[in-house]
């Protein structure tokens, strides 16, 4: 490829074509329309001049007769700027007037309109034109009356002399807006392509440069540059995913086949087999539950169709996770209650929801009761509430908490923190929370319930 | 009883129709969408279950040709899918239960059993009766051996499930889904909480215990003296 053919390629150049075209076919048709109209109505007074004139001498004529047309005409072109006068005998020969040559055909075609035809006034003078008409005088004689088409030419030529210009102009802006398009905006395009070349060759904290002007090229820099957040950020959570897929499924899989390896290579009795193979589906079930919860993150934040999404009660979520894990927490000693004095309606997914709730409430029952005094009841609380046009699910609890260093980080998939490896449980919990609550645009906040963890989820009310 | 399983995957299917085999349950298997198709038009299996990803055909399409055709043979979709909105196009398109792989096998027997009862016409029961316990789905009451046993609204339901089906294995999940209407996995076996207090009521302080714990499987409800 040529440079001249990727010049005739980019965007600019071809813009800068379309505008000349377009730009040079209204100048051409408006002076086109204007040399026509006004060409038109100079004929138009150069026949009625004549006509004038005709009818003048033929005044003339019917008073005095020849010998006074002959005296007008000859008066009349010695005069500055005088019309053509021409009277000719029968055999054609000049008796008076301003006009030395005409076409000789011409004054043989008397009684006809005006017509354009070449002539000279002298015999030294160039040919001219000019529009005539012809009459027939008695005894033979002719007599011709026009004017001089010259004022008309030199118009035509101001006319042509415009269109050049118009022309020449035409091309000057396109070459102007050229050199504006290529210079000042697909530049700003060659840039991001090179960004997105950069970014797409492993780059992918590059972003876009917003110049702050506000303008389109801001506005899409802007939504690639969060596009490109989004991506980052779902890029570091796979890669976390599969470090940490790495790390807490690598365990119970080697867990598995070392119990499958000490039976096969322990005493071959039929109950001791049914016991390692029994504990082994329980941990490939735990396998399975791991597997199923990842999936369901990907999938939820994948997005889900808009018709998964209804109207639905947050109290009556509250109620019905509180319902269902109301006997564990008695058996636990955990009090367990809902708080949700009105009816708020929001627009989500009720098993979604209620599965978040249900994790945070699962979270709550298990850790509530590590570093609990004693003295005082455990408690986890629920609660609905309306904070202006948000909807808070909160659920508390009065356990030992989460450092403040850590809230961010337990909201990550597979995290747990230290003291929590112990107990049962995924460590998808709360980043399944926090994919629900992103799904449902709303946001997630682990506080301090002093003591004990507060989680707070607020999600637009509907 | 008479099962049709349209699974492309050979081992899975194997294993499936061994397992079932060994249930008692006499399976036929097709390899692909058309030839489960055609097999299951010939209308002569009690239970149908059917991968949502065969070659050929896709298998909520064999359904829904089932349904048009008026035919109601109980279908159960496997799906590698599983997740909120697949559950649902599954269910719209006419399937009657839906499992994710992977799935244990006794959770697909329990639901394949369950379904086959469901298909079982006549009237609608209005009393169950399991040995000496009694439940009038009426008036909302229950009782064993003449005693009157108070229960909470969903226990209630929950008792009512496993009366439906007693005999039957009833999975966790099953309950979870057909007493809760929750289709997820909760971390914790809240279920077996619900399922002691149940146990507490009903079979605490009588003869013969009803309700029973099936190792690897879920629960049953069923009359010991049978």
């Amino acid at each position: 490829m040529t440079a001249l053919g990727r010049v005739v390629r980019t965007t600019a150049f071809k813009l800068s074509a379309i505008y000349f075209a377009v730009f040079s076919a209204f100048a051409v048709a408006f002076v086109l329309y204007i040399s026509y109209s006004t060409n038109s109505l100079l004929t138009q007074q150069v026949e009625s001049t004549i006509a004038a004139e005709v009818m003048g001498l033929a005044e003339q004529g019917r008073s005095g007769g020849l010998p006074a047309i002959f005296e007008v005409v000859e008066q009349r072109s010695r005069q500055p700027g005088a019309s053509l006068y021409l009277i000719t005998d029968v055999s054609g020969r000049i008796l008076a007037g301003n006009v030395s040559r005409v076409p000789a055909a011409l004054l043989e075609r008397s009684g006809m309109g005006p017509v354009t035809v070449p002539y000279q006034r002298s015999a030294e003078e160039g040919q001219r034109m000019a529009m005539v008409q012809v009459l027939r005088l008695p005894g033979g004689f002719r007599m011709l009356v026009g004017r001089d088409l010259g004022e008309h030419e030199q118009f035509r030529a101001i006319v042509t002399r415009a269109l050049g210009w118009a022309v020449a102009l035409m091309i000057g802006l396109a070459l102007v807006s050229w050199f504006f398009v290529s210079r000042r905006v697909l530049k700003r395009i060659d840039s991001v392509s090179a960004t997105t070349r950069r970014i797409m060759a492993g780059d992918l904290s590059g972003r876009l440069e917003v110049t702050g002007t506000g303008d389109e090229f801001d506005r899409l820099a802007e939504s690639l540059n969060a596009m490109l957040e989004r991506i980052e950020a779902l890029l570091h959570g796979l890669k976390d995913v599969s470090d940490n897929i790495a790390h807490d499924l690598k365990t119970p899989l080697t867990r598995l086949r070392n119990r499958l390896e000490a039976a096969l290579a322990g005493p071959e009795d039929t109950a001791s087999y049914r016991a390692t193979v029994e504990a082994t589906i329980e941990e490939s079930d735990r396998l399975i539950q791991i597997f199923n919860a990842l999936l369901m993150i990907a999938r939820i934040e994948a997005g889900l169709p808009d018709t998964a999404m209804v109207e639905v009660e947050a109290g009556a979520i509250l109620r019905d996770v509180a319902e269902l894990y109301e006997p564990l927490a008695e058996e636990k000693g955990i009090r367990l209650t809902v708080r949700s004095p009105e009816t708020i309606r929001l627009k989500g997914n009720r098993e979604l929801l209620g599965q978040a709730v249900a994790n945070l409430v699962d979270n709550a029952i298990k850790h509530a009761r590590a570093g609990a005094v004693e003295t005082r009841p455990v408690e986890v609380t629920v609660s609905a509430a309306r904070e202006g046009s948000n909807v808070a699910l909160r659920v508390a609890d009065n356990g030992c908490g989460i450092p403040a260093g850590d809230r961010e980080r337990v909201l990550q998939r597979f995290v747990r923190l230290e003291k929590s490896r112990s107990a049962p449980g995924s460590g998808l919990g709360l980043s399944l929370v926090a994919a629900v609550v992103r799904l449902h645009h709303g946001t997630i906040e682990l506080g301090d319930a002093g003591p004990g963890l507060t989680v707070t989820i607020r999600l637009p009310a509907g | 009883m008479r099962i049709l399983v349209i699974e492309d995957d050979r081992e899975a299917a194997a294993y499936l129709l061994k397992a079932l085999r060994e249930a008692g349950h006499v399976p036929d298997h097709a390899g692909d969408g058309e030839a489960g198709a055609a097999m299951a038009e010939e209308g002569r299996y009690d239970v149908i279950v059917v991968d949502r990803m065969l070659p050929k055909r896709d298998g909520l399409s064999i359904i829904e040709d089932l349904r048009k055709r008026g035919d109601m043979t109980p279908t159960l979709v496997l799906s590698a899918l599983g997740q909120v909105d697949d559950r649902v196009t599954g269910l719209r398109a006419g399937g009657d239960d839906y499992l994710a792989k992977p799935y244990a096998f006794s959770e697909l027997l329990a639901r394949v059993e369950a379904l086959a009862r469901r298909r079982k016409p006549g009237e609608v029961e209005t009393v169950y009766r399991i040995g000496d316990l009694e439940m009038d789905r009426l008036s909302h009451t229950v009782s064993r051996a003449g005693q009157p046993v108070p229960l909470q609204p969903r226990e209630f339901r929950l008792l009512e499930y496993l009366m439906k089906h007693a005999g039957q294995v009833v999975t966790r999940t099953m309950l979870l889904e057909n007493v809760w209407d929750y289709h997820f996995d909760p971390q914790t076996n809240v279920i077996d909480v619900h399922i002691s207090r149940l146990r507490a009521k009903i079979d605490k302080g009588f003869g013969e215990p009803l309700l029973h714990t099936i190792r690897g499987a879920g629960y049953m409800i069923r009359d010991g003296a049978r």
